[in-house]
């Protein structure tokens, strides 16, 4: 049987076993990674895998079931074990499937899959990962080991259903490759990485460029020191700046609002960011790694404008958290087999500024140029942050030498509207996507 | 169903036999590997969520599956399904023994196992999985009206029950063939305090191996007034000071220091790649001699603990660190095999679908002889921290953090103010080295650990008596 005819038929038994309405995801992926380490093999990883997740409204109580058994009998099971933990649930007047009207009701071809997954090989996976690992080895003299280099992809398909009647499917693939070297110098060691990732094979940076930068970064860290607490103007590199994105796609996700968890709680057309900053979100973006023809309850997908020059215009939601917020659901429903929906963003991005990255470092007399940051030091309630950083330290506008051990610190309020300069360097590395950012003013912890 | 026996359990569900297995293990080991395993894994994950006084969801997920590993050398491979028939092993004992092939150097001798047997430290009469889900929902609402009752200000409250079943089974060319079943409860609540414009959170829980009866014996409500507490302490908090300073943290959860600080940072694979800050360093000073640091995954009902690991070797006890001098490492088959060091029970995966890797189980410094109250008097200006949010580590360079969720400033040996959550900043090599009192007060967490390592988060247990470290870097905004 076809996955969405799976998912369609797991819903009849839902509706057959007394849910009043009934959703099914269905999804089956199979992948091929490896890993090369100083030139040898070091892991290989074939996965198969494929799962059933149903939702079950029976009256007004709701309940969320999953297994990788997708025989007859298991999904029958399944389908009463969903209605009988229903029946035990509180009624929520708010439990759903979204309005009819909301539905998809074209399914746009987003160029999402590469059939070059059904070749792939661990011959050739090997090869580009060695090649990779290669060029870091031989960048410099200083890049004397390596944590090795990964190569992977995977494909597959998700269909969904639902007892509206919709019924969808698509499926596609994901591409990677990463490496890791180890640089020293007198007796210290620093670790850097990088990587590339693509829906599309052929849309991978080469090999041999992705282990150099790998090896440029790891190598720009030796010899870092701390700096003197202070305040200071802190420049985020494209990979950092995504972070604080990630951050802000959180407090806007419907459910994070329902509940009064997030710092921008009634914020909706404020300024909350600096007129320098715009962001959208695009689900059609074609072979976008956070693309879909449709969302997590079949809800149609469209471009959606989210802060305006700072003002912000939308929240993400999903059908429920919508309901609950009495706005329209904007198609982020996102889920996993085995959990309700919440919100997700999907191809997030702040929209390019004017400035190059050269300009935006050499604006900076002194500050931190920040390439990495660790820790959980975000308060989503609050917006407080507090997060391990590493970088370079900026001298009269030129990137100088490297800062460990230090923190960054302020509010992501007073961040966003901090922001003071964007950069032209947009590239969609990754779903979440962003230019170099410059923040006016952050306190910076060392010494 | 019965489960009790993990071999007849796998054995019988999947219509295989002890014979059929040895075929399989010698599909893998063809060629010239060095070690073959079956891995295989049944687990119900079970949830009710509460928000709004109500528990309006509740979730049960079924995954069962088997990973077939082939070792040879440095390499693995590895290959898992879950569709477990003969004809997938087989597949997939073929596909993992890929990495054999190719190999040029030559086979090496199996790793004995050891003459330990299994533990069997969460035997439970009545399982939690079995638990009828109206008790639970009346248990979160229990939590929810404790919560509430607290204080007007507290507006929300976010309760979840988590209730995990794992039974496991592993089969390996060394002649292991052992099962466990591991039952897990968690329950965390989160309240919200508001008081005009000023929203606050506070987080609590706790669990461990347990049967749900632990928590119904007032560990829920105790949870929830914790949470509330601490919310409400939010309230009135105030920035936190920038720079370095010395450090009070209390005892309990605030070991994820130890965690974070040092116990990745001896792992085996980091140690055999020589890519961590401790490379080179057992029997070299890397803390002060107050410190003794252990892990150990035999402790009974706890969390972090294993009868055995997904290697199927016995968990143990081992000394990290003793008095300062840096004791040994934590390992799985592999890492040891290669180092030439006893296994220690720390080989851990987060499914069948993941290859394990050395992980802690429950990681902890011994008891000092301070009392607690004087290493706060001791204190003239400083950080007091007792609750903590997460952390993570660069083990190549030893700079780790750990982000504080409540923590107070020290005023001439007394607590002053609360003040907002900040990050802690160190270097792993140094900053135990930095600890100058050590209290009597050992205490483990409650039981809500998850470690993250290379895409795999498997249940850890921490715990910490109050130290006071003389210079650690607090990453509040008053500079």
């Amino acid at each position: 049987m076809d996955l969405r005819d799976l998912a369609a038929d797991l819903v009849a038994r839902a509706c057959a076993a007394g849910a009043r309405a009934a959703d099914a995801l269905v999804g089956e992926s199979e992948g091929l990674s490896v890993a090369v380490r100083l030139g040898e093999v070091d892991r290989l990883k074939r996965a198969r895998q494929r799962r059933a997740g149903l939702r079950v409204i029976v009256g007004d109580s709701t309940a969320i079931v999953s297994t990788a058994d997708l025989s007859p009998p298991a999904l029958d099971a399944l389908a009463r074990e969903a209605c009988a933990l229903a029946r035990a649930t509180a009624p929520d007047p708010h439990a759903g499937l979204p309005d009819p009207a909301d539905l998809a009701r074209e399914q746009p071809d987003l160029d999402l899959y590469d059939a070059a997954v059904e070749e792939l090989e661990p011959p050739a996976a090997i090869a580009r990962a060695r090649e990779a690992e290669a060029a870091a080895l031989a960048f410099a003299p200083e890049v004397t080991n390596s944590e090795g280099a990964e190569f992977g992809g995977d494909g597959g398909q998700v269909a969904y259903a639902s007892s509206l009647g919709f019924a969808g499917a698509y499926s596609g693939t994901h591409w990677g490759l990463s490496v890791s070297p180890v640089a020293s110098r007198n007796g210290t060691m620093q670790r850097d990485s990088w990587y590339t990732a693509h829906r599309k094979l052929d849309a991978l940076d080469a090999p041999a460029s992705v282990g150099r930068e790998a090896a440029r970064r790891a190598v720009r860290r030796l010899g870092a020191r701390r700096v003197p607490t202070g305040e200071y103007p802190v420049v985020f590199d494209p990979e950092t700046a995504a972070s604080l994105l990630r951050h802000l796609a959180g407090a806007i996700a419907g459910p994070a609002l329902y509940r009064r968890v997030s710092f921008l709680l009634g914020k909706l057309g404020e300024a909350i960011a600096s007129p320098h900053v715009t962001i959208e979100d695009d689900p059609l973006r074609p072979a976008g790694s956070g693309s879909r023809p449709f969302d997590g309850e079949g809800v149609a997908s469209r471009r959606l404008a989210v802060v305006d020059a700072g003002v912000l215009r939308s929240y993400l939601l999903d059908a429920y958290s919508a309901r609950r917020l009495g706005l329209p659901p904007t198609g982020h429903a996102a889920r996993g087999f085995g959990d309700a929906p919440g919100a997700a963003p999907t191809n997030f991005f702040l929209a390019p500024g004017p400035h190059t990255p050269e300009a935006i470092v050499a604006s900076v007399d002194a500050g931190l140029y920040v390439t990495e940051l660790i820790g959980f030091g975000v308060n989503g309630v609050t917006g407080d942050y507090s997060r391990g950083a590493a970088g370079l330290w900026i001298e009269r506008g030129e990137l100088g030498y490297p800062v460990e051990e230090i923190t960054i610190a302020g509010n992501l309020l007073a961040m966003f509207r901090g922001i003071v300069m964007v950069g032209d360097d947009l590239v969609f590395r990754h779903a979440i996507a962003a230019p170099t950012l410059k923040v006016e003013r952050m306190t910076v912890a060392g010494a | 169903m019965d489960v009790t026996d993990p071999r007849r359990f796998f054995l019988e569900r999947f219509g295989l036999s002890a014979a059929a297995l040895d075929s399989v293990l010698g599909t893998a080991l063809e060629r010239r590997a060095d070690h073959a395993e079956c891995f295989f894994e049944f687990r119900v994950n079970q949830t009710a969520s509460l928000e709004e006084g109500v528990v309006k969801k509740a979730t049960r997920n079924v995954s069962q599956g088997v990973g077939v590993r082939v070792l040879a050398g440095t390499r693995t491979g590895y290959a898992y399904s879950d569709e477990v028939s003969l004809e997938r092993l087989e597949i997939a004992a073929r596909t993992a023994r890929f990495i054999a092939d190719e190999r040029s150097d030559n086979p090496s001798l199996p790793v004995p196992s050891g003459p330990r047997a299994p533990h069997d430290l969460y035997a439970l009469a009545e399982p939690p999985i079995d638990t009828p889900l109206t008790d639970e929902i009346a248990l979160l609402q229990r939590l929810d009206a404790a919560a509430r009752a607290a204080d007007p200000a507290i507006t929300n409250v976010l309760a979840g029950l988590g209730i995990e079943h794992r039974v496991v089974l592993v089969v390996n060319s060394a002649g292991v063939f052992v099962g466990d079943v591991r039952p897990l409860i968690h329950l965390s609540v989160t309240c919200i305090a508001e008081r005009g414009t000023n929203r606050q959170q506070g987080t609590y829980g706790g669990g461990g191996r347990l049967p749900f009866s632990a928590l119904t014996d007032g560990r829920a409500e105790r949870f929830a007034r914790e949470a509330a507490r601490q919310a409400l302490t939010n309230l009135d908090a105030i920035d936190a000071p920038a720079g370095t300073m010395t450090v009070v943290l209390g005892p309990g959860w605030p070991g994820i220091l130890l965690h974070e600080a040092i116990g990745h940072g001896l792992e085996g694979d980091f140690n055999r790649k020589r890519v961590s800050a401790f490379t080179d360093r057992i029997g070299t000073r890397v803390a002060s001699e107050l410190c003794t640091v252990v892990d150990d995954g035999t402790i009974p009902l706890r969390r972090g603990s294993l009868n055995v690991d997904d290697e199927g070797t016995p968990t143990s006890r081992t000394i990290l660190i003793e008095k300062g001098i840096l004791r040994g490492y934590l390992q799985d088959r592999l890492n040891a095999s290669l180092m030439g060091m006893p296994l220690t029970g720390n080989g851990r995966r987060e499914s069948f679908a993941h290859m394990p890797m050395p992980r802690m189980t429950n990681t902890f410094m011994l008891a000092g002889e301070d009392a607690p109250e004087d290493i706060l008097r001791s204190v003239d200006r400083g950080l007091y921290a007792v609750s903590f949010g997460g952390g993570q580590v660069d083990i190549t360079s030893g700079k780790f953090v750990f982000s504080a969720s409540e923590a107070y400033l020290i005023e001439g040996g007394k607590l002053g103010r609360p003040v907002k959550g900040a990050t802690l900043i160190g270097n792993g090599p140094d900053v135990l080295q930095r600890i100058s009192r050590v209290g009597g007060d050992l205490q483990l967490d409650e039981g809500i650990g998850t470690c993250g390592k290379d895409g795999q988060s498997v249940p850890v247990g921490v715990g910490l008596p109050t130290v006071r470290i003389d210079g650690l870097t607090v990453g509040g905004t008053q500079a």
